[in-house]
C-alpha cells in the first residue's frame, strides 16, 4: 500500500505528530502549534535556509538542521527549543541589528517589523557586538516605493517573490559577504528598472527596507499572506475550477 | 583504442626518446614560468641546436621544488643519474648545454638533501616527467591503460568496488569515502547523470590541484572518464578557477587530444560508453569550491551554497544525480584501477589510505609540492622533506587546511598525517596547503588574516557567516591593536561557537577554526595583546600602527 | 527600612525617557515611599553622589563628557540600567555614525547658518568619532529598550526590582517601542 507509506510519524518537542512524507519539520511543527522562529521563510516562496533562525536539533544528528528545508522522516525526534538554540537564535538576531543601521524609533515599519518582533519574542534586550554603522544608500527613484538598504537584512524574499511569483526577476543580490546588497536589474535605480510596480516585494519585506511612499508617517503593516491566497487562486485556475 | 594500440603508441614515444643522448627537461609549471622558464627553454633549444648534440629540450610539468626554480632536469640516456638544476636563467644556457658530456655545472645544482626522502609519487608520478600537452607521453607512462581496462574488462560495479576497497577518500578536504560516493551516484536514478571535477582550489597557500592540472591533465581526464563509466554519467564538467590560465589552457588542449584519441566522445574505446567533458571557469569566489555553490555556478546562477540534504549525489546539477570530486581525487583513480585496490590500500594508515599532495609554503626552506604516504609524521614533512625553518629561526606552528583548518604547534608535530589525527588536534587535512610559521609570526594576526579571508569570501547568504565573520574580524583587529578587553575575547569565543554551529555551508562552519586552534595552543599570545599590549612576534604594533596592513604582509610574505 | 537611593541621568538623548518616567504619574508618589531621588535632571542636585543604589541612564555616549560621566556614574552606582533605545542601541544619535562628526557639524553650524557661522568649540565637549551605547563603555546590569519605554514598563521594572524580582524585560518592551 503506497498510500500508507506516504505518512510518517515523528516526535517534535515530545509530541507525537504525523506528517506527509513531503512535509518539512517547520510545516508540521506549525500545524501542531509549535512555534519555530523564521525570518527568510515565507509561505508561498521557495526556501533558502539562509537566516538560520529555524535551526532545530535532531536526535542522532551532530549538526543543527534548518527546519524550513528539513524533510520529515519516520521516527525522527526533533527538539525546536533548548537553551542552546535560544542562545544561537538570540545571537543570530543580534548580528543583523549590528550589521546595518536599524533605528526602530524612526523606521516606517516600527511596530510591524518581523526583525523587531522576533528580537522581542526571542528575549533580545540589547546587542552585545559593536554596531558597524555602514554608509548605505536610500533609493527613492521609484514613483511608489523606496528601498532603504540600511534596514535590509538580505533575507532575499523580494528576490524570490519577484522571480518566482511575479516572474519579473527585477531583484537580485550583488556583491558578496558583508558587502552584499539587493539590487534592481543590473544595479540600476529602482525607478528606471524593469519593475512591474506590482508591489509584491514591499509586502513580503519583513523590515522597513522596502516601503510604500504613501505610508510614510503612518503605520505600514504588510500583508504577505496575499501570497498563499494567490497560490490558491492560481492553482484553481490551472485546474479550470 | 585497445591495450595493444596503447602499447604501440608507448613504443613509438620511447623510440623517439631513444633518438637522443640527452633530455633536457624544463619545468613549465606556473612557479617556474613566472621566472621566465619559457624563455629559458627557447634559449636552451637554440644552444642545443648550435652545439650539434643529440639533445632534446622539452617542457614538462612541475618538478616540485618550486623554491629553487626555474628548474631544469637533465636526463642522460646512457646513465640513470638525472641531474636537477635550480635557479637556471637564460644566461646559463650555453654553459648547461656545454656541460652535457662533461661535468655538471656545480653552481646550478640543487641542494636537495632530504627533499625526496620518503616521498611517494602516485598523483605526481608523471609531473616533471612528461610534456603535459602531449597525450602520447602520458600513454607512454601507462596512461589510459586503466580506462581501457575498466571499459573492456570490468563492469561499473567492479570499478566502484575497487575504489571502495582502495580506501580512497575525498582529497578536497572533507575526506568522504570516494567509493561510497560513487556507489550512491550509481544507484541514484535520473535520465542523465553528471561528473564534476572540482578544480576551484582557493585556499591561501594551496597549489596542488593547479600543479596536477598543469603537469598531468590527462590523468584527471582519465579519472573523470572512469568515474563517469562507474556511475553511469554521460557528461562531465571540469570547474577550474579562472586565475589558473595555464591549467585551463593545458586542460583545454588535453581534452582536444583525448577526443582525438577517442578517450572522450561517443563510443569510447569502441564500447557503447559515451562521455565528454566541458570546462567551466570559476569567477574567483572561494565559496564556489563548496559543491552546491559550484553546481549553482555551473548552472549560471549566483555562486551560493544551498542546504544539504539533498546531496548532489541525489540531486545535483540541474537537479540530477551528480558526482563531484576534487582534482586530486580523480588523479588517484587511474593508478588504483591499474595497480589494484590492494596495492593502494597497502599505503597509508588504517583509515587514511594512499598518498597526499601537500603544498609547502611559508617559513620553510623547500617551498614546493610534495607527495607523501599518509601516516608520515608532520615533523618529517616540515623538517625532513621541507628542510625546516630557514634563517635559524624557531619553528612555531604549521597551518593546514587553509582558512578552514588550524595551526598545529611543535608539541603535535610527531602526529602521523591522517584525516582523523589532524581533526583531533583542531585542524583538518584540507586540500593540502601547509603553511609553516616561525617565531616572527603572531598567531593572533594569523587568525585575523584567515578571518579576513573568510569574511571577504563569505557569499553573504546566511546571517552567521556574513555578519558573524565580520564581527569576529573586528574583534581580532581590536586584539591586534591592543585595544581589546577580556569581554571582547569572551564574545569572540561565543561567536566562534555560534558561527561554527549555525552557518549554512562549510565555509562558515569552519571559519572559526583558525581562531579556535590558535586559542587552543597560543592563548597566551591573545592574553599578552589584551593585558600588556604586547606582541611577542613584534608583528602587531598594538595601537601604534595599522595592524591590518601588517597582518596581510605577515601571511603573504 | 532605609529608602533606595535612585539616580536618573540624561546623556545624549531627547529626554523622552524622562518624560515617560514622569508619565508614571500618581504611581511616582507610591514609589517615593521606597525610593529617594538623589540625582536627576528632574531635581536640583548638581553632583552625582557616592553609593547610589540604582541609576537609570538615558541617552547614548556621544561626547568626551558623556564618556567621563558614565565612567564616574558606574563607579558610584551599584545597579545600572540602560534606559531607552539611545542608551541601549545608541539609536537616533548614532545616525551620524556612518558620516562621522565633521560633516554633521559642518551641516549644522555652517551650511544651515546665515550669519556668524562658527563651529562651537569653547565650553562644549568634543564629539566622539562614533556614538555608542552605554554598555560599550561600562558594564550594564539591566537593559530597558524602547523609544521611550512606557510608563507601565518603568513601573513594573521598578516594582519588580524593589521587590527583589528579576523583571522579564522582553515581555514589557522592545527596540523602538
Amino acid at each position: 500500500m503506497s498510500v500508507a507509506t506516504d505518512v510518517k510519524t515523528l516526535v517534535i518537542d515530545g509530541i507525537n505528530v504525523s506528517a506527509r512524507a513531503d512535509q518539512t519539520i517547520l510545516e508540521v511543527a506549525r500545524e501542531n502549534n509549535i512555534n519555530i522562529p523564521t525570518l527568510c521563510h515565507l509561505d508561498g516562496l521557495s526556501d533558502v535556509g539562509a537566516c538560520r533562525l529555524c535551526l532545530v536539533e535532531v536526535k542522532g544528528s551532530p549538526k543543527l538542521n534548518p527546519s524550513c528545508v528539513l524533510k520529515v522522516e519516520e521516527g525522527m525526534e526533533v527538539t525546536t527549543s533548548s537553551d542552546r538554540l535560544k542562545h544561537y537564535r538570540q545571537t543570530i538576531l543580534e548580528l543583523p541589528f549590528a550589521e546595518r543601521n536599524h533605528v526602530c524609533s524612526v523606521c516606517v515599519a516600527n511596530g510591524h517589523c518581523e526583525l523587531q518582533s522576533l528580537g522581542q519574542s526571542q528575549g533580545l534586550t540589547h546587542v552585545r557586538m559593536p554596531y558597524r554603522n555602514p554608509q548605505l544608500e536610500v533609493d527613492a527613484s521609484h514613483e511608489r516605493f523606496v528601498v532603504d538598504h540600511n534596514r535590509c537584512i538580505l533575507c532575499t524574499r523580494c528576490v524570490r517573490v519577484c522571480g518566482e511569483v511575479e516572474g519579473a526577476h527585477v531583484w537580485d543580490v550583488m556583491g558578496r559577504g558583508i558587502d552584499s546588497i539587493v539590487i534592481t536589474d543590473l544595479c540600476d535605480p529602482w525607478g528606471e528598472s524593469s519593475c512591474t510596480r506590482c508591489g509584491k516585494c514591499v509586502q513580503v519585506c519583513p523590515t522597513g527596507a522596502l516601503f510604500d511612499k504613501s505610508k510614510v508617517g503612518s503605520p505600514h503593516p504588510k500583508y504577505p499572506e496575499f501570497l498563499t491566497n494567490l497560490q490558491v487562486m492560481r492553482e484553481a485556475s490551472r485546474e479550470g475550477l | 583504442m585497445t591495450s595493444e594500440e596503447l602499447l604501440q603508441i608507448a613504443e613509438t614515444v620511447q623510440a623517439e626518446h631513444a633518438n637522443f643522448d640527452y633530455e633536457v627537461n624544463v619545468c613549465m609549471g606556473t612557479g617556474c614560468m613566472s621566472q621566465h622558464s619559457d624563455k629559458l627553454k627557447a634559449t636552451l633549444t637554440k644552444e642545443a641546436t648550435a652545439s650539434g648534440k643529440h639533445c632534446h629540450v622539452r617542457q614538462t610539468g612541475c618538478m616540485g621544488l618550486c623554491a629553487a626554480g626555474p628548474l631544469v632536469l637533465v636526463d642522460p640516456k646512457n646513465s640513470d643519474k638525472d641531474i636537477l638544476y635550480g635557479g637556471v636563467h637564460e644566461a646559463d644556457s650555453y654553459e648547461l648545454i656545454a656541460s652535457l658530456d662533461a661535468k655538471p655545472v656545480e653552481r646550478l645544482l640543487t641542494r636537495l638533501e632530504h627533499y625526496f626522502d620518503g616521498q611517494q609519487h602516485i598523483v605526481l608520478e608523471n609531473s616533471g616527467h612528461i610534456d603535459p600537452e602531449k597525450i602520447d607521453e602520458y600513454i607512454a607512462r601507462d596512461g589510459y591503460q586503466a580506462l581501457v581496462m575498466a571499459l573492456t574488462e570490468m563492469d561499473p560495479q567492479s570499478v566502484i568496488d575497487q575504489i571502495s576497497k582502495s580506501g580512497l577518500r575525498g582529497r578536497g578536504g572533507g575526506g568522504y569515502p570516494t567509493g561510497l560516493k560513487w556507489g550512491t551516484v550509481a544507484k541514484a536514478i535520473g535520465p542523465q547523470k553528471y561528473v564534476i571535477c572540482n578544480g576551484d582550489e582557493g585556499d591561501p597557500g594551496a597549489f596542488m590541484d593547479r600543479s596536477v592540472l598543469e603537469s598531468d591533465p590527462q590523468r584527471v581526464i582519465e579519472g573523470m572518464t572512469i568515474a563517469a563509466f562507474a556511475v553511469g554519467a554521460s557528461k562531465g564538467y571540469a570547474y577550474v578557477r579562472a586565475e589558473y590560465p595555464l591549467a585551463v589552457s593545458r586542460l583545454t588542449a588535453s581534452l582536444r587530444e583525448a577526443r582525438r584519441r577517442g578517450f572522450l566522445g561517443n563510443n569510447i574505446c569502441g564500447t557503447a560508453f559515451s562521455f565528454d567533458i566541458e570546462i567551466r571557469l570559476g569567477a574567483g569566489a572561494f565559496v564556489c569550491g563548496e559543491e552546491t555553490a559550484l553546481i549553482a555556478s555551473i548552472e549560471g546562477l549566483r555562486g551560493q551554497p544551498r542546504p544539504r540534504p539533498p546531496y548532489p549525489a541525489m540531486s545535483g546539477l540541474w537537479g540530477l544525480p551528480t558526482l563531484i570530486n576534487n582534482v586530486e581525487t580523480f588523479a588517484n583513480i587511474a593508478p588504483i584501477i591499474r595497480k589494484g585496490a590492494d596495492w593502494y590500500a597497502g599505503i597509508g594508515t588504517e583509515k587514511s589510505k594512499g598518498t597526499k599532495v601537500f603544498a609547502l609554503t611559508g617559513k620553510i626552506t623547500n617551498t614546493g609540492l610534495v607527495e607523501i604516504p599518509m601516516g608520515m609524521p608532520l615533523r618529517q614533512i616540515v623538517f625532513g622533506i621541507g628542510g625546516g625553518v630557514p634563517d635559524g629561526r624557531k619553528f612555531k606552528a604549521v597551518q593546514t587546511g587553509g582558512p578552514s583548518g588550524g595551526c598545529i604547534p611543535d608539541e603535535h608535530l610527531d602526529l602521523p598525517v591522517s584525516y582523523e589525527a589532524l581533526t583531533n588536534v583542531g585542524s583538518m587535512m584540507g586540500s593540502g596547503g601547509m603553511i609553516v610559521m616561525d617565531d616572527t609570526s603572531c598567531m593572533v594576526n594569523v587568525a585575523r588574516f584567515f578571518m579576513e579571508f573568510c569574511m571577504t569570501e563569505s557569499c553573504g547568504k546566511c546571517i552567521p557567516c556574513r555578519a558573524g565573520t565580520a564581527q569576529m574580524f573586528g574583534i581580532l583587529s581590536k586584539i591586534c591593536d591592543g585595544k581589546a578587553s577580556h569581554a571582547d575575547l569572551d564574545l569572540l569565543i561565543d561567536l566562534c561557537d555560534v558561527v561554527k554551529h549555525t552557518s549554512l555551508c562549510g565555509l562558515g562552519m569552519t571559519a572559526p577554526n583558525p581562531v579556535l586552534s590558535t586559542l587552543r595552543y597560543f592563548k597566551h599570545e591573545y592574553l599578552e595583546h589584551i593585558d600588556h599590549q604586547h606582541c611577542r612576534a613584534g608583528v602587531c604594533a598594538c595601537g601604534t600602527k595599522d595592524a591590518s596592513q601588517l597582518a596581510a604582509a605577515e601571511v603573504t610574505a | 527600612m532605609s529608602k533606595i537611593k535612585v539616580a536618573t541621568v540624561w546623556l545624549d538623548g531627547c529626554s523622552g525617557c524622562h518624560m515617560s518616567f514622569l508619565d508614571m504619574d500618581e504611581r511616582l508618589i507610591e514609589l517615593s515611599s521606597q525610593i529617594d531621588l538623589v540625582f536627576s535632571p528632574l531635581v536640583d542636585f548638581k553632583i552625582y553622589p557616592e553609593n547610589v543604589d540604582l541609576a537609570l541612564v538615558e541617552g547614548a555616549i556621544s561626547s568626551v563628557e558623556d564618556e567621563h560621566k558614565i565612567k564616574m556614574i558606574r563607579k558610584r552606582t551599584k545597579f545600572l540600567i540602560a534606559m531607552g533605545d539611545c542608551a541601549v542601541t545608541a539609536n537616533v544619535p548614532a545616525m551620524r555614525n556612518p558620516f562621522g562628526p565633521e560633516p554633521i557639524l559642518e551641516r549644522a553650524y555652517h551650511e544651515n547658518v546665515s550669519t556668524g557661522a562658527q563651529i562651537p568649540c569653547v565650553f562644549v565637549p568634543a564629539l566622539l568619532e562614533k556614538v555608542r551605547p552605554v554598555h560599550e563603555f561600562v558594564p550594564v546590569d539591566l537593559f530597558l529598550p524602547g523609544c521611550p519605554p512606557s510608563a507601565d514598563t518603568f513601573y513594573t521594572v521598578l516594582t519588580d526590582l524593589l521587590a527583589g524580582r528579576t523583571p522579564d524585560v522582553a515581555s514589557l518592551t522592545r527596540f523602538g517601542a
